[in-house]
């Protein structure tokens, strides 16, 4: 057992803090003209030196760099610890891409990679329906072929950042004589385009983040497909893997944790400051016991990954352990706010920094639930444990509708 | 970065492994279980053949002078076979002496318990909340009088080290006099307890260290209780499953209930990422000391109530079968119940794990 992470990666880690310091935030030359454009300077240098887009091959725009879990983790330490940018949060970088890389023809990579690494474009998820949620691939939006365009019907609903969106990629029914899975293709469409009506839903937490999305005549080029016709459920597939990994951060938990414990010192239980309240230390601690466990099983599935080694089961409880623990840093943080925590909430705040005000917690207190029901509900991560981990029987209905 | 364990390592899980299989299959595993007494000496001598009680120990005493890490992996294959051997209490005992005693105490001490010839245990916990080293009371004079509790395998033990007061350790042969043991029995029937009563027992103090030798023997203690309680856990967690795809009820095996089936996801949850949070706190004692005690003190406390949580759903599993003496999952079940109390319940390892971190 070896936790360093080597003189080599050592070595490189010295380079992304020189370049850091050197180029973040900008300064003289490069600190001419708007934010927008500052950034994009950034990670165009920092592109260019192979610290970011690494996965992306250069003519798409990224740096192309053979994949090094141990490098990536590095640039995402110091990359944080500078509060330098990194690529575009947001689902066009942690699914679409990856998914056009690995499915996608020539022409889709060149038009679509660079603009969405370089944060020109944005992306929304349209796959979620009034009537279909975890039986996704019951979807019903229609997609018809007519003359070199398909025609688009039907509605989309709890879409993130429709709003705000360039362009979606969606599951669409194209082949309705096929089975239910192989009747659904995965379409680009344009969101500015009239017959999209893109409506807020307003979220428990008061923000309206995602949207119900209305499709009327909707068109695409016919060659707006990814993969092809009646493979939309095998494409989607590749995309969904990609969101379970980076859903599980134990980082952003430690920092929560940080937070919370900040928070305790704080306020006040029965007079005196939270913190030395034998309970809550105990149930800090607790929680802490869960964020370790999965941040060392972090460890462990890099190492794996560096052996090219399947994770096992491991690998599939990403999302809940993040879930739960998640829930489990809530309810604590309720306990600590005591009779502030009645507040209504305020900004919505994931990450763990500046979570000092009430009202982040009791908008974390909500948001934890939203993160247990988006990209699939903790019953249905349950079922995927259960059967592909466990080996144990597919529930009745799942294989009735196959 | 190579979190993972060596090829070595794996190979000492399945030496031993192999070998409860073959010596301790589950029928002798109940007999001891059942017995009066509990104690296999020829179990304890072929395992002591493997080398596992010296694992830990400096070569020049016969040990194979490895690491805490070793050491763990070894206790969790012992966990997940509920072996009825003293190992735990042996480790801890022998690895005082190996850190606190005198090169003669050593010389003279060591190479019997490498060999497992000789059983040493621990004797830390007094009357209530004693398991650490600050808060043992008992005198330390040239012989000892009052009571230590909760000792393990104290009825066939040929050594004793006693915690003492100031954190100090003393070593008190069994032969020595004024020593009466009483029985009392225990939930766990693979690891028994006694009552030693020391009445002006001749006691050597092993003066070679302070109390950060008895602070470091109660945290590997921690380390070795989580890694029992991760294989023990993981263990009914796989008998479980087992079961469910065995057992049919409504016509069907009862694994194609989904009630079910989400109770296992959640077993399994509970219990599969903290194998890492064992393997670093053991890897700590030995590589990130500024971490060691705290890191100790949260794995313990983590592993022991997820084990204790996980025994109560195993049980649940199998029905009407798994809550009699006959069935197998009670003999993890009780298990848990000894990795939850020994050096000390979670709340205390909480509580030290708070103020380690200096909240
Ligand atoms: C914050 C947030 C953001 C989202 N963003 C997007 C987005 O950008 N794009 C998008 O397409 N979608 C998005 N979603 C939608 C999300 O993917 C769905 O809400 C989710 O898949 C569940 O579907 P549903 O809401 O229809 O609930 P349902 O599927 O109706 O589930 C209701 C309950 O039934 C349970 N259940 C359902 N099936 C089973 C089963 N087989 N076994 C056991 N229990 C079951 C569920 O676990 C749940 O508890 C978002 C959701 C949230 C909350």
């Amino acid at each position: 057992m070896d936790l360093s992470y080597g003189k080599e990666i050592e070595a490189f880690r010295g380079e992304v803090k020189a370049f850091l310091k050197a180029s973040w935030p900008p300064t003289g030359e490069a600190a001419k003209g708007s934010k927008e454009e500052q950034l994009r300077r950034f990670r165009e240098l920092a592109i260019s030196k192979g610290y970011l887009g690494r996965s992306i091959p250069r003519k798409y725009g990224g740096s192309e760099q053979a994949p090094d879990p141990l490098k990536g983790q590095v640039i995402q330490e110091e990359f944080a610890a500078a509060g330098a940018p990194m690529e575009p949060r947001g689902i066009g970088m942690m699914m679409l891409v990856p998914t056009l890389l690995d499915r996608g023809e020539e022409w889709q990579k060149e038009k679509f990679v660079r603009a969405t690494l370089m944060g020109e474009i944005a992306w929304c998820q349209g796959y979620s329906e009034p009537g279909s949620g975890s039986d996704l691939a019951s979807l019903k939006t229609r997609g018809e072929l007519v003359g070199d365009e398909w025609v688009i019907n039907g509605q989309k609903i709890w879409t993130s950042s429709a709003h705000e969106a360039d362009f979606m990629f969606c599951l669409v029914r194209t082949e309705p004589e096929a089975k239910k899975h192989a009747g659904i293709s995965y379409l680009l469409i344009d969101m500015k385009q009239p017959g999209i009506d893109v409506r807020p839903l307003r979220e428990m937490t008061g923000g309206a983040m995602f949207n119900e999305v209305f499709f009327n005549d909707v068109r695409t080029p016919k060659d707006w497909i990814v993969g092809n016709r009646g493979e939309g459920w095998l494409v989607s597939r590749t995309t969904l893997k990609h969101e379970r990994n980076s859903i599980g951060n134990a980082g952003q938990m430690t920092a929560l944790l940080d937070a919370l414990v900040a928070t305790a010192k704080r306020r006040k239980i029965d007079g005196r400051p939270a913190i030395q309240d034998p309970e809550i230390r105990r149930r800090l601690v607790e929680v802490e016991g869960y964020i370790r466990a999965h941040q060392y099983s972090g460890f462990l599935q890099m190492t794996k990954d560096l052996k090219k080694e399947s994770p096992g089961v491991m690998g599939l409880m990403n999302k809940i352990n993040s879930t739960h623990i998640g829930h489990r840093i809530a309810k604590l943080a309720m306990e600590i706010l005591g009779d502030d925590g009645v507040v209504a909430p305020g900004e919505r705040n994931l990450m763990g920094a500046e979570m000092d005000s009430d009202s982040t917690w009791t908008n974390y207190y909500m948001a934890t639930v939203g993160i247990a029901i988006a990209g699939g509900t903790a019953n249905v991560q349950r079922n995927v444990i259960a059967e592909r981990g466990l080996g144990l029987p597919r529930d009745v209905a799942a294989d009735r509708s196959k | 970065m190579d979190f993972d364990l060596s090829d070595e390592q794996r190979m000492l899980q399945q030496t031993v492994s192999q070998f409860l299989d073959n010596e301790c299959p589950m029928a002798k595993l109940r007999q001891l279980f059942d017995d009066e007494i509990g104690f296999d000496p020829v179990l304890w001598k072929g395992l002591a053949e493997l080398g596992v009680a010296g694992i830990h120990l400096p070569a020049e005493y016969g040990g194979s002078e490895l690491e805490i890490l070793d050491l763990a992996v070894v206790a969790e294959t012992l966990g997940a076979h509920a072996a009825p051997v003293p190992f735990f209490s042996h480790a801890l005992a022998s690895l005082a002496i190996s850190l606190a005693g005198s090169a003669e105490q050593k010389k003279r001490l060591l190479p019997a318990l490498a060999s497992g010839e000789r059983i040493a245990t621990i004797a830390f916990s007094e009357e209530s909340d004693g398991w650490l080293p600050e808060q043992w009371t008992l005198a330390a004079g040239a012989t000892l009088h009052g009571a230590k509790e909760r000792v393990e395998a104290a009825e066939h033990a040929d050594l004793f080290v006693v915690g003492l007061a100031g954190g100090k350790l003393g070593v008190v042969d069994r032969s020595a006099k004024g020593i009466e043991i009483q029985r009392v029995e225990s939930a766990d029937r693979t690891r028994r307890f006694g009552r030693i009563h020391f009445e002006n027992s001749p006691v050597e103090i092993l003066a070679g260290a302070g109390i950060e030798a008895a602070r470091r023997v109660v945290d590997v203690g921690l380390v070795l209780l989580a890694a029992d309680a991760f294989g023990g856990a993981e263990k009914l967690v796989a008998t479980s499953v087992a079961y469910a795809k065995n057992r049919e009820q409504f016509g069907v095996i009862i694994g194609s209930f989904q009630g079910l089936k989400h109770q296992l996801a959640e077993m399994a949850i509970e219990i599969e990422p903290s194998r890492a949070l064992y393997w670093y706190a053991a890897h700590a004692q030995d590589h990130a000391p500024g971490e060691a005690s705290r890191i100790a003190s949260i794995a313990k406390s983590h592993l022991s109530e997820r084990y204790s949580q996980v025994a109560r759903d195993a049980t649940e599993v199998h029905g009407g079968i798994g809550y009699t003496w006959e069935g197998d999952t009670q003999i993890w079940f009780k298990r848990a119940m000894f990795d939850r109390v020994m050096l000390g319940t979670p709340r205390l390892h909480k509580n030290r794990a708070a103020d380690l971190a200096g909240w």
